[in-house]
């Protein structure tokens, strides 16, 4: 079943916080992991990791490189 | 048939030694050499510091060093050993192999030698294949050696592994015993991917991080319990959790999906760096050393790496 926009922010907030700490207020689509939340490449992994769990999308490392802001991994489990 | 072999009922690993090169590079050393600084090689890999050997030190040598101890805390005389293994994959000139030469040096006579390369879970092989030898009735006492020369084989301008590899070795003694203190060794392989972790150019260690890493915390937790499972031991048992120093993010990421939250977990990469085979031998001894490891107490063991190569077992500490 396809995740709207809203449930799958929801969830990478939750995601986010348990990995790196950031409060979910913090994690709004526009924000890019790297400048705005601090979130480096390993932490990345491990967000992905946990969004296949969540969502059943699997992100590979080759496609987890080219997702920048919050936007664009909820497009990418949206597709 | 053929006449079976006398042998013990038990392997059990009687002593450890370590050798460290003098040299200490801390990450502001690094940090004169190439762009990088403390706080980010501490937050990515948990390194404060790390040995780089000098030009005079190899696999060889330290090999020697640490086995020289390991073999005079077993108490033993170099003539009952018989069997000689080198974990390494450092090794300059493959034409001789280290073991021979290592336990020459250690005055050990004619015993069988061989290296085995299985990159950073070559340890934990060596003594899956120690301890089937003496139960096997192919040797009496084995020296286990992990050494390497990792500095050899990096690109000192590549702030993305300079940071990480450093240089060590670590040896055990593996003996006979009423009772058996090295559990069956759970090992794999996965060569489909051996192209995350290789030498580029055949000069240079390269490793695909984020591949490795997701690899690392998702999938080998599962090659640890099932050591546990196969030994007959509980996570709640468990007095240490000593996987391979790859990565302290690493280390802690599989440490929690053990359950077993009482058990020490090895943080040696924090100085030793990661020093591949030898990393968990070294963090063994130097665990052992400082009085963190009873004797009598139960350690799980778990190396992994390129190949990718992965082994684990639980041990009883002498």
């Amino acid at each position: 079943m396809a995740h709207s926009e809203q449930e799958i922010l929801t969830g990478l907030g939750e995601i986010i916080e348990e990995i790196v700490g950031t409060e979910p207020s913090e994690v709004t689509p526009e924000k890019s992991f790297v400048d705005d939340l601090d979130i480096d490449s390993l932490s990345m992994v491990e967000i992905a990791v946990a969004a296949q769990d969540k969502f059943g999308v699997e992100i590979p490392d080759d496609q987890l490189k080219d997702l920048k802001t919050v936007q664009d991994v909820i497009t990418f489990i949206q597709k | 048939m053929f006449k079976t072999p006398s042998a013990p009922v038990g392997a059990t690993i009687v002593a450890f030694g370590e050798h460290q090169p003098s040299r200490v590079v801390t990450n502001a050393d690094l940090e004169a050499r190439v762009d990088t600084n403390d706080e980010w090689i501490q937050s990515r890999v948990g390194i404060r510091e790390r040995r780089i050997a000098g030009p005079e030190e190899t696999v060889e040598s330290m090999g020697v060093a640490a086995g020289g101890k390991a073999l005079a805390a077993s108490g033993l005389s170099p003539k009952d050993i018989d069997l000689v293994i080198v974990a390494t994959c450092t090794v300059t000139d493959q034409i001789p192999n280290a073991a021979a030469t290592v336990a020459d040096r250690l005055g050990i006579t004619a015993p069988g030698a061989f290296d085995v390369n299985a990159a950073c879970a070559g340890f934990c092989y060596a003594l899956g294949v120690a301890s089937d030898a003496v139960r096997g009735g192919s040797a009496r006492n084995v020296l286990v050696i992990g050494s390497e020369k990792l500095s050899d084989w990096v690109d000192w301008d590549d702030r993305s592994t300079c940071v990480i590899f450093a240089d060590g070795a670590g040896a055990a003694v593996v003996s006979g015993a009423e009772e058996h203190g090295i559990g069956p060794v759970v090992w794999g392989s996965d060569g489909g991917r051996a192209d995350k972790i290789y030498l580029r150019d055949h000069k240079y260690l390269y490793q695909e991080g984020q591949a490795v890493f997701r690899w690392t915390t998702t999938e080998l937790y599962k090659v640890a319990l099932e050591a546990l499972e196969r030994a007959g031991v509980e996570p709640g048992e468990l007095t240490a959790f000593v996987p391979h120093q790859a990565n302290l993010r690493i280390v802690e990421s599989i440490a929690r999906k053990l359950g077993a939250p009482q058990a020490l977990v090895a943080r040696d990469i924090v100085t030793a760096g990661n020093t591949s085979s030898a990393s968990i031998p070294l963090a063994l001894s130097r665990m052992v050393g400082r009085g963190e490891l009873p004797s009598g107490s139960t350690v799980l063991t778990l190396g992994f790496g390129a190949g990718l190569a992965y082994a684990a077992q639980v041990i009883r500490i002498p």
